[in-house]
């Protein structure tokens, strides 16, 4: 796992309370996590905190799981 | 149509005395002080640097984590102080139809921290809005009403009362004619405040309402004492189950007492200062009793609003020395605020529960912290000073007054069928 990988974890386990085994990849934010739309936009502005960059909103909306955090952060992150 | 009764079946108390509603009355009845220096913030610089707040206390306990940071403090007291109320209550399964039960509670300032929170970092990440997602439905103030009602389920009336350190009362004034005109069965009520912050101290400071008796904090809240130099902020708030007697008796509930009367009134006087003879005091007090039914001869006991304010205890004691007349000597007289400091607009949440508490045991909780007589108060007043008292109590009135002239008493009464 990337160390991006494991810092997205991390958030996600720390915001969304949820075991780190539950994080996997495929998992969706609302669907598998139990998030609300607002934990999402939560989670987003923690990415851009964490890793110091801005996702514009049109980006945003395709981020809903795991696999999709690591991908655009692994891609945008300097 | 007839009005229909409203019982009392359950209590939950989070305070700074005691986090359950029994350690809070024994601690209330042992004349137990909650001052201490404030451990919230770095109060150094202030003029005030001790409060009244809740010890103790693992959220975490109460509310899961990931649910408790999207509270605020204010809100996350109330839940806890709710959970115990509605477990006192013993609802069964089904007991209650969900579309007529419903949460009114009091809150005077709401999210504070929350708000001072997000605009600091505002101000600190270079005046760039990042603001949370949570930051709005944390702060407002409606949101610990909006919090109970999802948690239970509740799906009746659904509001907050704001009418500073009246608002509990306005609650359960709400909540009791709501029952009363049978437009609800069930209604969790009372009040919760956590304005123990930065700004809370600073700004009630720069309107020198606080104690600055910082070198004795357990005797700084000294209603009706000769000395006393301002209220003692204090944090908290209680959950009181308000419930039609049928409903009540239906279920088998326990009964604490009836909620019997409820007054309101305006000072219509200044934005802060009460008024220098308590004049809206005793329209609210007339209010109340004229409501409730009953004379003025048949209270035993008034927890006051008594701040220990140099302005404000006077004015109240001279309300009721006219309303009541020679009554005002007979019946006995505590301001709890002594030993609990104020808890703004939770303060009539836990006040009721303490009138409720001294009508079961037949105990007056005492005024502590008294040293010096005032002339101003009449020696012949029973003011319950330093130690508690046994007596008969039928009915309890509680006054509660806010900031905006705003004034608010209700009353209960020993449960009889």
């Amino acid at each position: 796992m990337s160390a991006i990988a494991e810092r997205v974890k991390q958030i996600i386990v720390e915001k969304l309370g949820v075991e780190e085994s539950e994080v996997t990849p495929e998992a969706n934010f609302q669907n598998d996590l139990g998030a609300d739309s607002l934990d999402t936009v939560e989670l987003i502005m923690e990415f851009e905190k964490e890793f110091n960059l801005s996702i514009p909103d049109d980006q945003a909306e395709n981020i809903g799981t795991v696999g999709q955090a690591v991908a655009y952060l692994e891609e945008n992150v300097k | 149509m007839s009005f229909k009764r409203v019982v009392i079946t359950g209590m939950g108390a989070l305070t700074p005395i005691g986090n359950d509603v029994s350690t809070f009355w024994t601690n209330l009845v042992a004349g137990v002080s909650g001052a201490a220096p404030i451990t919230h913030f770095n109060a150094e610089k202030f003029r005030t640097r001790f409060a009244c707040e809740v010890k103790g206390l693992d959220i975490n306990n109460y509310i899961p984590r990931q649910e408790a940071r999207k509270m605020d403090p204010f809100t996350q007291y109330a839940v806890i102080a709710a959970d115990e109320a509605m477990k006192d209550a013993g609802f069964a399964e089904d007991s209650v139809d969900l579309d007529k039960a419903g949460v009114i509670w009091g809150t005077g300032i709401g999210g504070l921290k929350t708000f001072e929170e997000e605009v600091s970092n505002f101000a600190t990440n270079g005046n760039t809005p990042r603001f949370n997602p949570f930051f709005i439905p944390k702060m407002i103030v409606d949101s610990a009403s909006g919090v109970l009602s999802i948690r239970y389920g509740f799906r009746g009336p659904n509001y907050i009362t704001v009418s500073a350190c009246a608002s509990a009362t306005n609650a359960l004034i709400d909540a009791f004619n709501y029952i009363k005109l049978g437009m609800m069965n069930v209604c969790i009520s009372g009040g919760s405040e956590a304005a123990v912050t930065i700004a809370g101290v600073g700004g009630f400071n720069a309107l020198k309402a606080l104690s600055e008796r910082n070198d004795s904090p357990e005797t700084a809240s000294r209603p009706y004492d000769k000395d006393r130099d301002g209220f003692v902020l204090g944090e908290g708030g209680a959950a009181i189950i308000l419930e039609e007697l049928e409903h009540a008796k239906a279920r088998g509930a326990k009964i604490y007492a009836e909620m019997v009367g409820a007054g309101m009134s305006s000072d219509a006087y200044h934005i802060t200062a009460p008024h220098p003879d308590g004049l809206g005091a005793q329209i609210v007090m007339k209010n109340a009793v004229e409501n409730a039914g009953i004379r003025p001869e048949d209270i035993d006991y008034i927890n006051t609003h008594g701040t220990s304010t140099p302005i404000g205890d006077p004015g109240e004691i001279k309300a009721i020395e006219k309303f009541f007349g020679e009554h005002a000597y007979e019946l006995n007289i505590s301001s709890t605020k002594s030993m609990t400091g104020h808890l703004l607009g939770g303060a009539g949440a836990i006040e009721a529960a303490a009138c409720v508490m001294a009508i079961r045991d037949q105990i007056v909780p005492p005024t502590i912290n008294h040293f010096t007589d005032d002339p101003e108060i009449n020696p012949r007043l029973k003011l319950t000073f330093n130690k508690a008292e046994k007596r008969e109590i039928n009915y309890a009135l509680s006054n509660t007054f806010g900031f905006g002239g705003h004034n608010a008493s209700v009353i209960f009464k020993k449960y009889e069928d």
